[in-house]
């Protein structure tokens, strides 16, 4: 079977279900975030997320795990600083996004010098490097994510878009923006194994950009960005596979020409719809 | 200032930009701080205040068609979630979101994005998500602001609609225009201060919608309480 070589090494199953799983989450969260107006929050969060990466490292213990940890913790911190701080949220937000990476990079010296070579890989995602225990944890994760934006879909539909009247309903809009901003942290700490930290966001936000230009409405946006979202992950991890190139770039390629593609496509639907119109 | 509203009235606050109207609703609805005073709804301190499905809300809304599309039905669907954020929608609930879109008359754009709405439509869009809710009371934050006659006339029939059902409105607004007649009462606003409370037909009234510009700039009141 020369097609289906890419599915005989055990670390390309391994790649191939974590990019399945990512792709399909990623958006699921994005959409929440592009409503909001916070496409730039995933990479914010991803720069935390390589302090706990370096402390994974410094402490020997599995570097995705105390990404998450240390990911969410930041995004708590950052919706604090949303919610309650005033004039300086945007500074804040920027000391603590700057302090992330370079409390990573500084953690990292603390600890061996060969991981240098391994947070590449956290940077830009990596195949061959993916254990089973990070494949375990990335599957539960991306479960845990799936149910939970299915279950609270309507309420965070309300929240992201008017959040006034989202209060004034009885949402927990606190509450809500909270589990939106861990929910953010636990998919960047997941998805950087196939995309890495540096691009992860690309994957939240270009498919739910992409079926946007397609759908008209919100179901329909949602379906169709995780279908493009899977779908960009698993055939860039499979290009990846043959060319022997970074997956994360590769995957990000395909969601922008996707991305470009659907602005083609609405644009000549656009013009055929107005055409019949004046006919 | 002191206010008190009956159950089962239309209320109507005007005032020129920056008399305070609008912020007077959002703290009523606990969306702007007080610095004094107490809200009570229903009898009840707004903060132990928790039959939030009583409540109904129409914010003051430019159009933003920039967003994720959604359609109408979609939006309206938000107004049912004061009944309970995590539960899922019975037939009843489609039942009354379905019935709200009608009373709106957008019942042919049911599945349409909001994007492709005019100002009016989308206003119509947002009342029928407060309609859904079957609030005992309605707050209406410049519900008819640029908005075409034809959505005021459709506005000011679902509004007897509510009314005729026991619902108590408080509408924030520049000029009555066609929901003059459902109008039980006026209260005008001056720099945060009550200047005019009584019925709509009094002179004081129609001085403020002929003489008062609307777009007068007086500076908004500093620190005042209800």
């Amino acid at each position: 079977m020369m097609f289906f070589e890419f599915l005989e090494p055990a670390f390309m199953q391994r790649a191939l279900l974590a990019a399945l799983v990512v792709g399909l989450c990623a958006p699921l969260v994005g959409i929440f975030l592009v409503q909001r107006r916070l496409s730039l929050m995933g990479d914010g969060l991803g720069h935390i997320a390589l302090t706990g990466v370096a402390l994974g490292f410094l402490l020997q213990t599995n570097p995705v795990a105390t990404a998450v940890i240390v990911a969410s913790i930041g995004a708590i911190v950052v919706e604090l600083i949303r919610a309650y701080g005033k004039t300086s949220g945007d500074v804040a937000l920027a000391v603590l996004f700057y302090g992330g990476i370079a409390g990573g990079v500084l953690l990292i010296g603390l600890s061996s010098k060969k991981s240098n070579v391994n947070l590449l890989s956290y940077l830009f995602g990596s195949l061959t490097t993916v254990s089973k225990f990070d494949i375990a944890l990335i599957v539960v994760l991306a479960v845990a994510i799936f149910f939970a934006t299915l279950l609270l879909k309507k309420s965070l539909f309300a929240l992201c878009h008017d959040s006034e009247f989202a209060q004034v309903s009885g949402i927990p809009v606190k509450l809500l923006s909270m589990l939106l901003a861990v929910m953010t942290a636990v998919t960047v700490t997941i998805a950087m194994r196939v995309v890495g930290l540096l691009l992860v966001s690309a994957l939240m936000i270009i498919p739910v950009a992409t079926a946007q230009q397609i759908s008209k409405s919100f179901s329909g946006t949602r379906i169709l960005s995780a279908a493009i979202g899977s779908f960009g992950a698993v055939s860039g991890v499979i290009t990846s596979f043959y060319f022997d190139l970074a997956p994360g770039a590769l995957i990000v390629v395909i969601v922008i020409f996707l991305f470009i593609s659907s602005i083609g496509f609405s644009a000549y639907t656009r013009r055929r719809s107005l055409r019949l119109q004046v006919r | 200032m002191s206010l008190g509203i009956n159950s089962s009235s239309v209320v109507a606050i005007l005032g020129s930009n920056g008399s305070g109207k609008s912020t007077f609703v959002k703290a009523c609805l606990g969306l702007a701080p007080i610095h004094r005073g107490t809200v009570s709804i229903f009898g009840t301190e707004f903060s132990h205040f928790k039959d939030r499905d009583r409540l109904g809300y129409v914010p003051q809304r430019i159009h933003d068609a920039m967003g994720i599309p959604a359609t109408v039905s979609e939006v309206v669907e938000s107004g049912r979630l004061s009944h309970g954020w995590l539960r899922r929608f019975t037939q009843e609930d489609k039942e009354k979101i379905s019935h709200a879109i009608e009373v709106v008359g957008l019942k042919d754009r049911e599945n349409d994005s909001i994007n492709t709405l005019s100002g009016g439509q989308y206003q119509r869009t947002l009342i029928a998500r407060a309609l859904a809710s079957e609030p005992d009371l309605l707050f209406l934050d410049e519900p008819t602001a640029g908005v075409d006659l034809a959505t005021q006339n459709v506005f000011a029939e679902a509004l007897k609609h509510l009314v005729q059902g026991g619902t108590t409105v408080v509408l924030v607004s520049h000029e009555l225009g066609p929901l003059r007649p459902l109008i039980d009462r006026v209260i005008m606003f001056r720099e945060g201060r009550v200047s005019f409370d009584g019925s709509p037909d009094a002179e004081a009234v129609d001085s403020h919608i002929f003489h008062d510009h609307p777009h007068s700039s007086s500076k908004p009141a500093e620190g005042w309480q209800i």
